[in-house]
């Protein structure tokens, strides 16, 4: 089958989605080592980065309407476009909860330390490896991986209450530590968000692979 | 909504050559269907089939049945005059007879004898050319030549004449191909617009008309159909993989 004009523009689409995404996800992994490793400086270039994603996110959107102007696509070529103009916002939101990590984190540093008392990295670890997971899938279009990681959130969920119930009992104990461990409370949160946002790209991904939206639907 | 038109195991031969392969469908009333494929692959034949059309070529032969409103139109005692009344075409090219504006669309009320007097005509014509959109641009020079028109009104003049004899189907063989997109776009909403009266089979190469106006779409290939959905639905997740391939421009 001959290459059509539309295959090597959807082919750059995909490399520069995956490219963000690979960006996205090591945002999210220096965030929380400059939190762990109390490393200030590994902050900052978190947060200054997020400007990388930022234009990576323009250029993306950009290039959609570009296609869907120019190429009118059809059926999966179209699905794709459409997948990848809505994962792309959602990639660079996760990238935002990254730098508001990296943010948290300098606050942290200066504090007397908590870390060691919460779940934290168990719960980042989770959301990175959904991260990934939804990109392979992505990638490969396999809506059974897609499902299985919608389904993993909850163990996000599940880590973020725990988390939640330590620091509040925490800052009742000590109330020493309270500035540091509201902040951490705020980098729970974040990373739970962040598994919400990798659940919406795994339904963008169901409906690349199968023209399904699943989106507000309970069961997958 | 009922359906206008029901077909069921058709086949078509241009003498030894089968042009159409055991074809089931139903046409549903007030819609618009719209027929895609590769050239050749019968679409327009098919839909010369609900007319007759096919009759005047030599050696052409229908196997199969076509109901409009549950009549087998090919039965022999079929009046294929009254058919065509009942049914009727707007081709690819622009067709006026070289007549004056008012002519043109008058021509069929006269011979089928439908108007009551002189008064009755002009009304006949002014109305079939108010639902064709054309009554505007013309109104001020009804008995000039059909000819001076543009290409995109003698289409929507080939319509009026279409529209004039009261008739309940209208197919269309590629109405906009031979037009600029301003005159395509004013065929489209008049597509759109006949609908609410009339049954519209539209047969075009065009993928993004075919998206744009109609409600279900037909896909045909060497003579057989290979798909039909609501048009929604084969563009954005046909279920054969033939219909994905040919629209998104993998072959054809």
């Amino acid at each position: 089958m001959e290459t059509r004009i539309i295959d090597r523009k959807l082919d750059v689409l995909r490399d520069k989605l995956l490219l963000l995404g690979g960006t996205t996800e090591k945002a999210v992994y220096l965030a929380m080592r400059s939190l762990v490793e109390r490393d200030s400086d590994l902050a900052r270039k978190v947060i200054e980065d997020d400007k990388i994603i930022n234009a990576m996110e323009l250029e993306i959107d950009q290039m959609s309407v570009e296609i869907l102007a120019l190429q009118q696509p059809a059926a999966h070529d179209l699905r794709f476009v459409i997948s990848v103009a809505k994962i792309t916002p959602i990639l660079e939101r996760i990238a935002d909860h990254a730098a508001n990590i990296a943010e948290a984190s300098l606050i942290i540093n200066n504090e007397p330390e908590v870390m060691p008392n919460v779940e934290l990295p168990r719960m980042a670890e989770i959301a990175g490896e959904m991260l990934q997971r939804a990109l392979d899938a992505f990638t490969s279009e396999d809506a059974k991986v897609s499902k299985e990681v919608i389904k993993r959130d909850k163990a996000i969920d599940k880590a973020y209450n725990k988390v939640f119930d330590k620091l509040t009992k925490l800052m009742i104990d000590n109330p020493s530590v309270t500035n540091g461990a509201a902040h951490l409370l705020f980098v729970a949160k974040h990373l739970e968000r962040i598994g919400d946002y990798v659940k919406d790209i795994c339904e963008m991904n169901v409906y690349l692979i199968e023209a399904a939206f699943i989106k507000h639907k309970s069961k997958v | 909504m009922g359906d206008k038109i029901s077909i069921k195991n058709l086949n078509f031969y241009y003498g030894k050559n089968q042009a159409l392969y055991d074809i089931s469908m139903k046409i549903p009333e007030r819609e618009v269907m719209a027929f895609v494929g590769p050239s050749g692959c019968g679409k327009s034949t098919f839909l010369r089939v609900f007319n007759r059309m096919n009759d005047t070529i030599p050696y052409a032969r229908v196997e199969g049945e076509v109901k409009i409103d549950g009549k087998n139109i090919y039965k022999t005692k079929t009046d294929v005059v009254a058919l065509r009344r009942k049914v009727g075409m707007v081709f690819q090219k622009s067709n006026p007879f070289p007549k004056s504006i008012f002519e043109n669309v008058a021509y069929g009320i006269r011979i089928n004898k439908m108007h009551s007097g002189k008064k009755d005509l002009a009304d006949r014509v002014e109305k079939a050319l108010r639902d064709a959109a054309l009554w505007d641009e013309v109104s001020d020079r009804l008995n000039t030549s059909a000819f001076g028109l543009s290409g995109g009104q003698q289409q929507r003049l080939c319509i009026a004449r279409a529209l004039a004899v009261q008739p309940e189907v209208i197919l269309m063989d590629e109405p906009a191909s031979a037009l600029d997109p301003i005159a395509t776009q004013k065929i489209e909403e008049l597509v759109v617009e006949l609908k609410k009266k009339y049954t519209i089979v539209i047969v075009t190469h065009n993928m993004q008309q075919a998206a744009r106006i109609s409600d279900k779409t037909a896909f045909f290939m060497l003579g057989k159909l290979i798909e039909v959905n609501p048009t929604e639905k084969m563009f954005t997740n046909p279920d054969d993989e033939l219909t994905e391939d040919y629209i998104t421009g993998r072959f054809g």
